[in-house]
């Protein structure tokens, strides 16, 4: 599939992320939950992102910020494997992204918008759809209800569990689509800017439960305009604006001046009013 | 009255032998029902047909119907039902020009499969279900089709009229049984696939993320959709065939909490529309599938009201939203 060998460039290199196709090989069970490698994406001839390089190891809480039009958004579809970049490689869990249909190791949680939609249906059932890649075709079994009960009691929405999705609010919408995430039981969480419209008290439950899961060992990716959430929950923080700007630990991030750098204008950590 | 069609086909009837004989029985037990209740359209072999053609239609109309209306997809009936007359028209110009002897339920059914990929195809190209696309698509259908029977005029023009608006003395054994053919297909595939199906429907991004081919489960629904309307079109007519796809859907999502209650609504408004106009225009004297539709549409009215006084009572027994638990423990085993 590449002829590129290099490996990424964040972080050790002890692995070769471009091992050859491998997918059902034991030996992706240790390969790093995403790989970009010199990737290339524009939906014109002008590239969105260039030269992205980036990898996330099983475990980590990574979050990807930058000024709007940056290209947050396109990079999380290059890694969820919904976009296939123009030039460099893509690989989730060590097989190309696009090919990637191992859904119950990935739990994705979209911005709001994307599932505001005037169908009946119940949160329970959402969450339900956690449990699809683990059924197939088949019916979820007592163990899979469980799953799914737990999840909805995780997020704190046993109470709303058949309550219509369009009769909630914005905050408790996305507490479904997190839970909907939970009961897929992942290895890897990707979440979309997830506390957009989502009122203050909520986003910081949310992120305790971000922290949370990442200590039980599930890797933790979102993009998010919140600078300040990210640089104090997040381990670590990719700052992008068409390229990488930043990627190390969170606190070196507050200290760099890969924020002034990206945004182009003196911003605070604090004052982040993106 | 109920055989006039054996002397066209021999290899079909010969394979929908089996059916036949479930139609023989469901036609004993329709007998029995009208003479045990004194029901005068009991009596004929053609309404037992067509009842159990309707029955089957409120079951997979909506059923199928629910997958559209949730994607704004309404429409896409309406571009097959024009298409699947252009099948029709292609299968009476053969029958006529090369002695085909095949009925027009047979083409219809290929040329609406072919239409709906068609459809799909322009959209994954565009990158959008566009009205444009299916405008287009709507048109053609309906332009091949008249432009067909018009070149082998005379005597055709009175078994279009069955075609465009539906009628319930044409349902043939072999008709009614060409439907039972697709009524198991759309509700076997449908059974199979809800989980995908609904996926595909609520969230098109998280459901191919999480490995589901979203294009495939796309084209499955565009194709059943294509059986749906056909199946439909003998009684409900194609002008009217949408209607059952998109009406009662309406209704259920009206008073239906959940997905599985809003499927279930649905098809007890269609049935509930199928029965009372078949029996209206039985006895009135009218065209079956203008009441079946007005009866449906009245239904829907019903659930609009329903639906407002569900809310009004329902109000205000908000539950307290729970913290986040802190250790989370998403993992179970």
């Amino acid at each position: 599939m590449t002829s590129n060998t290099t490996p990424a460039a964040t972080g050790d290199s002890t692995r070769d992320p471009t091992v050859a196709d491998s997918a059902r090989d034991p030996a992706t069970e240790n390969a790093p939950h995403v790989a970009l490698d010199g990737v290339e994406f524009g939906y014109t001839a002008t590239p969105v992102v260039e030269d992205i390089s980036l990898r996330i190891d099983p475990g980590e809480y990574v979050a990807v910020v930058g000024p709007n039009g940056s290209g947050k958004s396109t990079l999380l579809k290059l890694v969820l494997g919904l976009l296939r970049p123009d030039d460099g490689t893509a690989r989730l869990f060590g097989e190309p992204a696009h090919r990637f249909d191992d859904g119950d190791r990935l739990g994705y949680v979209a911005q709001r918008a994307s599932a505001a939609k005037a169908m009946p249906i119940t949160v329970r059932e959402v969450v339900k759809m956690g449990r699809y890649p683990h059924v197939g075709f088949g019916r979820l079994s007592g163990t899979d209800w469980a799953v799914v009960d737990r999840a909805l009691e995780t997020v704190g929405m046993a109470e709303f569990s058949d309550r219509r999705v369009t009769r909630l609010s914005g905050g408790q919408r996305q507490r479904a689509f997190i839970a909907r995430a939970l009961a897929s039981e992942a290895d890897l969480l990707v979440l979309d800017e997830p506390t957009v419209g989502v009122d203050a008290e909520s986003v910081a439950a949310f992120y305790d439960l971000l922290g949370s899961l990442n200590d039980d060992g599930i890797t933790v990716f979102l993009v998010e305009h919140d600078l300040g959430a990210v640089t104090e929950h997040a381990d670590r923080v990719v700052c992008l604006n068409r390229e990488v700007y930043f990627d190390g630990p969170a606190d070196e991030f507050v200290e760099s001046d890969a924020l002034a750098r990206a945004f182009g204008t003196a911003q605070s950590v604090t004052g982040g009013d993106v | 009255m109920s055989d006039s069609t054996v002397l066209q086909s021999s290899a079909l009837d010969s394979l929908l032998a089996p059916l036949y004989f479930a139609l023989d029985l469901w036609s004993a037990a329709m007998s029995w029902l009208g003479g045990a209740t004194g029901l005068g359209l009991l009596e004929y072999g053609f309404m037992h047909r067509a009842i159990l053609v309707g029955l089957c239609i409120g079951v997979m109309a909506p059923l199928i119907g629910t997958f559209l209306v949730h994607r704004q997809l309404a429409l896409i009936g309406d571009a097959l039902a024009h298409t699947a007359f252009a099948g029709v028209a292609v299968g009476l110009f053969l029958n006529a020009v090369i002695d085909l002897g095949v009925t027009p339920y047979v083409t219809a059914v290929v040329v609406a499969v072919i239409a709906a990929l068609c459809i799909e195809l322009i959209s994954e190209v565009t990158d959008a279900y566009n009205d444009v696309s299916m405008a287009i698509v709507l048109s053609t259908g309906f332009a091949l089709g008249t432009t067909l029977i018009s070149l082998n005029a005379g005597g055709l023009t009175v078994s279009v009229d069955q075609y465009l608006f539906g009628n319930l003395s044409t349902v043939t054994a072999q008709s009614a049984a060409i439907l039972l053919v697709l009524f198991a297909i759309v509700v076997g595939v449908v059974g199979l696939t809800r989980n995908q199906l609904l996926y595909v429907t609520f969230d098109e991004t998280a459901a191919e993320v999480s490995g589901i081919s979203v294009r495939w489960y796309n084209r499955l629904t565009v194709m059943l959709t294509a059986l749906v309307v056909v199946g439909a079109m003998q009684i409900m007519g194609v002008i009217l065939v949408a209607a059952m796809l998109v009406v009662p859907v309406a209704g259920a999502s009206q008073v239906s909490r959940s997905f599985d209650e809003s499927i279930l609504v649905s098809v007890v408004l269609a049935e509930l529309a199928v029965l009372g106009g078949i029996g209206v225009s039985y006895y009135a004297g009218v065209t079956a599938g203008g009441v079946i539709v007005l009866v449906a549409v009245a239904l829907y009215i019903a659930t609009v009201l329903a639906g407002k006084i569900q809310t009004a009572l329902g109000e205000e027994t908000t539950p307290e939203v729970e913290a986040i638990v802190d250790e989370g423990e998403p993992t179970g085993d």
